[in-house]
């Protein structure tokens, strides 16, 4: 709705940041200033309508997802569902998986057919979707914990990569999660194949039935997330070198999994002290320089 | 009832949400029933403040500059901390870093302030009101005029008399006035048998629906000092009308200087020294701050012995605002004439010389025994320490005056403050951030809570945190270059 959505520039003056409900989003487009201009317009122009199209087939897009079950109709929640289509046939998940991922796509895909942009990119709470023209590059900051924003690493992501888009999930951020990990952070070619990735491997990095993880079912604490009675995790304890590697293991093994499939381009697991990075081709010798350097124990997996 | 989830009608997500939870925006929260918006925990961000090209990641409010962001560039403020009063407790947050090898502890509090106010600076020469005269708001007393300072009409507003010791509405009244004008939003004021101002922090005032827009160079005779010498040979006498001392060239030491004739003008007023006139009008809103229009009924007739036919006569206010120029006829009156372009750049450069005018606002207030036992559980040391520039005073990250003598009373710029810092409670008393930083074995030396000293990560964790830019004109309040000192 135009008169909620909250549309500014950020005080840097070259940021848009667009706030609506849950939606928080952070937007940059780089390329000439009246290119740019065209593009926060319609940036901001197909903003307005997301969340009120998202509202109107929440409760379909609350429920497991299934194969052959009934087709949304709003071009992101089809995005939504397409994403975590590939996993619903093996496991719980809904297209509720992959909506910040699928947001950010949509609205970097109303500026790349707008204007004509070097480079751009959406951020929606840390699933970001990219847009790179032949030459350019993001460097992209990584962080262990979302709640504790520290970076301890960088990747270099070109153009002639494929990767254009990036998510993170883990037990300590905003949503729900099942597994314990401190967040996992995934590189895919597109942000809402990221965003369902990233959900179903922290989901994965797990030690089901440990006693020092405090679980509660979601609906205890919404009761209407789309998580319904499953145990989502709300604490967890001291755990042992060997159980913290048995967890990431665990995580490891459905990465790698996503990895052969073409789901995913690369992630990075963290738990406690340890990262596991997979597909490190893709993630830059940097980021293993980084992590070496900043002590952090890494094992390639 | 209570304990029941509430709809959350704020967006149409419409989540259900339980006692004590946030909907998934992290917005608003059900509060023992009720449907609150949480005001989040202010953290000033100095990476943001200089933040540019690289990617921003994971915190969609958090960028980064390319550096490796670590504790000191993270400063937690007290908007939103809470308070513990009157319970005595320690502080909602003591907050450890490390900056340049040294621990630091930031005391972060919010404080209530029944003993507050706002000191109001209006940069004008237009007469608001006699000193002493009450300032209302919607018609309740808020504050009186005070001694007017330097181009500017001063107003003190608040206070615990206005807030406590009155009636219910005045006590609202005065909280609404003082939260507003903190908040930088506009708010009209009556001056009893004065003007009716407009005012709002770092923005030109309205007087009498008249917008300010310079504030004056000097008084009428200091304008005449200036530039005698512009006019010299331009133009036989000069007028500078002011309503604090007007100003006449050729009588002032400045035009004797320059051999400037006699032009046998005569002023209306008291003479105080040569070319110097006290009241040559009553206060106003019209030229140079009095209450005239026509800038000729402040003469008497020319000295027929002296003056002469087609003397040049320049009138000009002390903010180059107003002027007019006029040349005697044969009668030796003045008749008015266009402005000779020679003389088109003196007023010019008058307006030039004049300030942009604007109102400000400072917070005072005076942080109480209590607040103080937040701190320490031995208050006078705070105090102690503040004096010894052991502590650093922020208010909402941004730096104080302390005023010497007991306690601790200090004054802030309301915008160099974050927005939406200050809030009330039902009192009425203002609610404001306060922060104390001083090095972790001062903090011990005078009774500091050690054992609720919590590191700065731990306060990252969480809800409830809103992350902002620090404001670059504002030294940073961990002060990692020199010691913390109290007043900037």
């Amino acid at each position: 709705m135009r008169d909620r959505a909250q549309i500014a520039r950020l005080p840097d003056s070259r940021r848009l940041h667009l706030h609506d409900g849950p939606i928080d989003l952070i937007v940059e487009a780089f390329g000439a200033a009246a290119e740019i201009e065209i593009a926060y317009r319609a940036a901001a122009e197909r903003f307005v309508t997301v969340l009120d199209e998202l509202c109107r087939e929440l409760p379909l897009l609350r429920q497991p997802a299934r194969s052959g079950g009934p087709q949304a109709v709003g071009v992101v929640a089809r995005r939504m569902q397409a994403a975590v289509g590939p996993y619903c046939e093996q496991t719980f998940i809904t297209p509720m998986a992959a909506v910040a991922g699928a947001v950010a796509e949509e609205i970097l895909g109303s500026m790349t057919s707008a204007a004509n942009l070097s480079r751009a990119y959406v951020n929606n709470g840390g699933d970001i979707a990219l847009h790179l023209t032949p030459e350019e590059s993001f460097v992209v900051g990584m962080v262990e914990r979302p709640d504790r924003p520290s970076l301890f690493g960088t990747v270099e992501l070109h153009s002639t990569q494929p990767v254009r888009g990036i998510a993170t999930s883990g037990w300590r951020g905003r949503s729900f999660s099942l597994g314990i990990a401190d967040a996992v952070t995934v590189l895919a070619d597109r942000a809402a194949t990221a965003d369902a990735a990233a959900t179903i491997i922290a989901n994965a990095l797990d030690l089901p039935g440990h006693s020092a993880v405090t679980r509660v079912p979601a609906c205890d604490l919404a009761p209407d997330n789309d998580l319904g009675d499953h145990l989502v995790t709300q604490d967890v304890g001291e755990l042992s070198p060997d159980e913290i590697a048995a967890a990431l293991d665990a995580g490891v093994a459905v990465t790698e999994l996503l990895l052969c499939k073409g789901l995913i381009r690369a992630a990075a697991l963290h738990l406690r002290p340890d990262t596991r990075v997979v597909g490190v081709s893709v993630a830059s010798e940097q980021l293993v320089a980084d992590l070496e350097k900043s002590g952090r124990s890494l094992v390639h997996a | 009832m209570a304990d029941d989830p509430i709809r959350c009608d704020a967006c149409p997500v419409l989540c259900y949400i339980k006692p004590g939870r946030t909907g998934a925006c992290d917005r608003y929260a059900n509060h023992k029933g009720q449907l609150i918006r949480i005001d989040p925990h202010v953290v000033l961000d100095r990476a943001l403040s200089r933040g540019d090209s690289v990617v921003p990641f994971l915190d969609p409010n958090r960028d980064w500059d390319g550096n490796i962001v670590s504790g000191p560039d993270m400063f937690v403020t007290a908007i939103g901390a809470g308070t513990t009063y009157p319970d005595y407790k320690p502080a909602p947050f003591i907050i450890s870093s490390v900056v340049q090898g040294v621990d630091m502890v930031t005391v972060v509090t919010e404080g209530i302030f029944s003993y507050c106010g706002a000191k109001v600076k209006i940069d004008t020469d237009r007469y608001l009101g006699p000193e002493t005269n009450l300032v209302r708001a919607q018609g309740e007393p808020v504050g009186h005029v005070t001694t007017s300072e330097y181009g500017s009409q001063m107003l003190s507003l608040g206070g615990v008399r206005h807030l406590t010791g009155g009636s219910r509405k005045e006590g609202t009244l005065t909280c609404e006035t003082l939260l507003n004008l903190c908040d930088r939003k506009p708010v009209e004021l009556t001056i009893d048998e004065g003007a009716t101002v407009i005012v709002q922090a770092g923005k030109a005032p309205v007087v009498d629906g008249a917008r300010e827009e310079r504030m004056r160079v000097g008084c009428g005779s200091a304008t005449i000092g200036m530039f005698a010498k512009q006019w010299h040979g331009k133009v036989d006498e000069v007028v500078v009308v002011d309503d604090h001392i007007t100003g006449v060239l050729s009588e002032h030491q400045a035009g004797k200087l320059l051999g400037i004739p006699e032009t046998g003008i005569e002023m209306k007023g008291r003479r105080s020294t040569p070319g110097r006139y006290f009241r040559v009008a009553e206060p106003g809103t019209a030229w140079g701050g009095t209450n005239i229009d026509d800038p000729l009924s402040i003469l008497k007739e020319f000295d027929p012995k002296i003056a002469w036919p087609k003397l040049r006569l320049l009138m000009v206010s002390t903010t180059g605002e107003h002027y007019a120029y006029f040349e005697l006829d044969e009668a030796l009156r003045p008749v008015e004439k266009e402005l000779p372009t020679a003389l088109t750049e003196s007023v010019a450069r008058i307006k030039e010389n004049c300030e942009p005018a604007l109102s400000t606002v400072l917070f005072m207030g005076g942080a109480g025994g209590s607040l103080r036992a937040g701190v320490t559980e031995n208050p006078v040391r705070l105090t102690h320490s503040v004096r010894d520039a052991l502590t650093r005073v922020t208010c909402g990250g941004a730096p104080v005056y302390v005023w010497p003598g007991g306690g601790i009373t200090f004054m802030v710029d309301v915008t160099r403050m974050p927005e939406r810092a200050f809030g009330y409670v039902p009192t009425p008393a203002l609610v404001a951030p306060i922060e104390f930083t001083l090095k972790l074995n001062d903090y011990a030396a005078l009774g500091g809570y050690m054992d609720h000293v919590r590191p700065l990560d731990s306060i990252l964790h969480g809800e409830g945190r809103r992350h902002l830019s620090a404001n670059p004109e504002n030294p940073w309040p961990l002060g990692r270059n020199q010691r913390p000192r109290s007043n900037e």
